[in-house]
């Protein structure tokens, strides 16, 4: 029984999470056009309509899937046939493959047996997630190169080059998190920000990690290609970019690595600076206030608003890629590599100094 | 630029703001945003709009053109054909057999509408030209014109 048990679990993790990332990506494609319409003063999508229902044009993501499967399925002539349809797979895969150390909330004790709201806890968890996102590049630069075009090819070029500049930074970001949290695994860093700083604010990375936090953002930002980073799509100088010469469901197999990508991103940063599932002085039993009042929660209703509290968190991140997207122009490629190169290292960097400084003295003085 | 405006993060945090402020203004105001909602809802268009051309007709029915032909030779993309006949009312000289209007040449100058001495075309009708499938059906024949 017990085997089957796990199986069970395993298999019914991956299915919820991925339902729950895949909606997310779905209900994001409406949530872009039609925050965009809004922001830009407009009505945005709100033709499609079930039953006479048009409900602020939900149904439009799924008239965009019904479009994108009845196209042609189109090679142009020139590309490489390999490589020009395993690019879509290669940017699909990592993004998918991102999502199984993200913790969606604390273990949960069912019949006597812990299971982990995470498919899986990896002891090298954040060092995971860097390797497979940054091989997201590998589908943009095969796109770029096997379309045999120029335009997807420059895309494909900056992709790539953006993609090592920044990852980079974002790599040395979060340096800063490992060294107070102690830990690389995903599970154990929303554990620590559970913890209070001072005995007040809640010990959530944003409050120990600031510069970290922002250069993490502006390096998620680069590495999902978007706005204001967005120049492998560039569509006022490069058409669309790399997925140029892509129709029907392989371009849109690129679009949905984006929104992976997006919600993916949002989940991390949720987790590693907003103290991911951890709600607010929440603790196991119920509300613990800096004044010493406390309020006793039932666990079952903790589970719920601590689920709730990290799916909140990651939506918001969601929202605010949106929401940047269209506020910020995009940014010409030299500023971008300066940014990468220029600022944004040198301040990474500084940040593993300086948090290293203050843990050594916060050590000297607690001996 | 001043040193707070370079480091930039300021400067979007004041851009956010001002999109999410058009985004709540138009989320709470719905009815203030400018679009036409095109299909259902008309642009109203003013009196002196050149729209699709229309054939005027006599209390009887019968069209009022005379088919004299000073509309054809008036326009100035040559886009009318007149085919003119024989009236079988006595009072009536003559009538169109055919007077089609090629809409993929028309210009909407108007020329026509000006020339007409029995006031028999118009383009006061508010509609621009409809989108067809075929080429064909943007020659309007005179049952068409008339029609409308």
């Amino acid at each position: 029984m017990t085997p089957f048990f796990d199986i069970g679990v395993s298999v019914g993790r991956i299915g919820v999470f991925f339902a729950f990332v895949f909606g997310l990506v779905v209900i994001m494609t409406w949530v872009e056009r039609k925050g965009a319409a809004y922001i830009q003063d407009r009505r945005g999508p709100n033709r499609a309509r079930i039953l006479g229902l048009t409900l602020g044009g939900i149904f439009h993501p799924l008239a965009d899937a019904l479009k994108f499967l009845f196209k042609e399925d189109f090679i142009p002539d020139g590309a490489h046939r390999l490589f020009y349809q395993l690019a879509p797979m290669f940017a699909l895969a990592p993004a998918v493959m991102t999502m199984a150390i993200i913790p969606f909330g604390p273990p949960v004790t069912i019949a006597g047996k812990t299971i982990a709201l995470q498919i899986a806890d990896l002891n090298v968890g954040i060092l995971y997630l860097f390797a497979i996102s940054g091989m997201a590049v590998y589908g943009v630069v095969l796109a770029g190169w096997s379309s045999n075009s120029k335009y997807p090819l420059l895309g494909g070029l900056r992709s790539a080059s953006q993609m090592i500049s920044y990852e980079v930074s974002m790599g040395l970001s979060i340096v800063g998190i490992l060294m107070v949290f102690e830990t690389l695994r995903l599970s154990e860093i929303a554990q620590g920000q559970g913890a209070l700083l001072f005995g007040v604010l809640p010990k959530w990375g944003v409050f120990v990690q600031p510069l970290g936090f922002i250069l993490f953002l502006v390096a998620l930002y680069a590495e999902a290609n978007r706005t204001p980073f967005d120049l492998p799509e560039g569509e006022s100088e490069l058409v669309a970019g790399y997925h140029t010469e892509y129709a029907s469901f392989k371009f849109s197999m690129f679009m949905m690595a984006e929104y992976i990508h997006m919600v993916v991103g949002s989940a991390v940063l949720a987790t590693m600076f907003f103290g991911g599932w951890q709600f607010p002085y929440l603790g196991d039993a119920g509300f613990v206030f800096p004044g010493g009042v406390s309020v006793a929660v039932p666990p079952a209703a903790v589970l719920v608003v601590r689920i709730g509290s990290f799916i909140a968190k990651t939506l918001f991140f969601c929202w605010l890629f949106v929401w940047v997207r269209w506020t910020i122009p995009r940014f010409r490629y030299d500023q971008v590599m300066r940014l990468g190169w220029k600022v944004m290292l040198p301040l990474a960097l500084a940040n593993i100094f300086v948090t290293g400084l203050v843990l050594l003295l916060l050590d000297r003085g607690g001996v | 630029m001043s040193f707070g405006e370079s480091l930039y993060l300021l400067e979007i945090v004041k851009g956010l703001a001002v999109t999410m402020g058009h985004m709540l203004h138009n989320m709470v105001h719905n009815k203030d945003i400018p679009t036409i909602e095109y299909p259902e809802v008309r642009r109203v268009m003013p009196p002196r709009f050149r729209g699709c051309h229309r054939l005027m007709k006599r209390p009887g029915g019968a069209p009022r053109c005379v088919a004299c032909y000073m509309c054809a030779t008036a326009c100035p993309a040559v886009c009318i054909t007149i085919v003119a006949g024989e009236s079988p009312d006595p009072k009536i000289e003559k009538y169109p057999v055919r007077f089609d209007i090629d809409m993929l040449r028309c210009i909407f100058c108007g020329q026509c509408v000006e020339a007409c001495p029995v006031d028999a075309i118009r383009m006061d009708t508010g509609w621009y030209t409809p989108p067809e499938d075929t080429r064909e059906k943007l020659i309007y024949t005179i049952d068409r014109l008339l029609e409308k």
